[in-house]
């Protein structure tokens, strides 16, 4: 899958194949501490953060599960 | 108003099977539109839950009579974002998903809940529920208030002019308002300064020919 950041795309496969092994066998059996993936992790993300800004994408200020307050259900 | 889903879903495979797919489900045969994917944010919290934001950009297909409606939209994908929060010792996922552009037309939010099955706790369900709304919607009101209002005015106007043109046609002098009375005053008024003004000029020359002749007298 590629990235929003053309040049980001090879930093993000790398970082998404040590996530993915450490998912699995560590963090889903109770094992959350030592994530092996934190170098990769920041070099992804400078360059992704940038391409973000350049392509004035608006993902600031957005709280984390949008409200978080449940949702009113609303007949038609 | 919102449009309001609610579904459920069945996954006959265990729920660390589903997490674990749940990152890895980009590209697949059926997700042609969807063009990019990144993680912006990643965190373990204290309690051994995993919080991410995904976001996505997606092909924004319309049908044509939206793309003719809606030109400005049609050359931009939409952005999407995916928060979600993984707890292992509940084995439980949550995602929150929205789109955070073309949000004037539409917005689309789901909310979904992972879990172990209530029947078989080898399989995961998923439940559903989404939210699809518009500022559309608003402006049709809007659209429509105006248009009562509007035709009310315009019953009362049809009602008074009945009145007036039945009363004209019963042989009734019409019951003038007092505008009509105003204007009325207004042209009486002006022909009485006129018919003065005329005196006065009449009056003004019958006096200059008198002089005249009584001039003429003398010579």
């Amino acid at each position: 899958m590629n990235s929003v950041g053309e040049a980001c795309t090879d930093m993000k496969r790398e970082y998404d194949q040590c996530f993915n092994r450490w998912f699995a066998e560590k963090f889903l059996k109770g094992d959350g501490s030592g994530d092996p993936c934190t170098d990769l992790f920041k070099r992804y993300q400078q360059c992704v953060q940038k391409a973000i800004k350049e392509k004035e994408i608006p993902i600031e200020g957005l709280e984390f599960m949008g409200h978080g307050k449940d949702k009113p259900e609303s007949s038609s | 108003m919102v449009k309001y889903f609610l579904g459920q879903s069945v996954l006959r495979s265990s729920w660390d099977q589903v997490f674990a797919a749940f990152w890895q489900r980009y590209p697949n045969p059926y997700s042609k539109h969807v063009l990019t994917e990144d993680i912006v944010h990643r965190e373990v919290t204290p309690d051994q839950k995993l919080l991410s934001r995904r976001l996505l950009t997606k092909t924004n297909r319309m049908p044509r009579w939206a793309e003719r409606l809606f030109p400005a939209n049609v050359a931009h994908s939409v952005y999407i974002l995916e928060d979600s929060i993984v707890d292992p010792q509940n084995q439980t996922m949550t995602t929150f998903t929205w789109n955070i552009n073309h949000a004037r037309l539409m917005v689309v939010e789901e909310r979904c809940v992972y879990c172990v099955n209530s029947d078989n706790n080898s399989w995961t369900e998923i439940r559903r529920e989404a939210w699809v709304s518009s500022s559309l919607f608003g402006v049709s009101r809007a659209v429509q208030e105006f248009g009562l209002a509007r035709f009310k005015s315009n019953v009362t106007k049809t009602m008074k002019g009945f009145e007036y043109i039945l009363a004209k046609l019963q042989g009734e002098t019409p019951s003038k308002t007092l505008v009509e009375t105003a204007k009325e005053a207004k042209e009486k008024a002006k022909e009485t300064a006129l018919a003065a003004t005329e005196k006065a000029k009449d009056l003004a020359n019958k006096a200059a020919t008198k002089q005249q002749q009584q001039q003429q007298q003398f010579v």
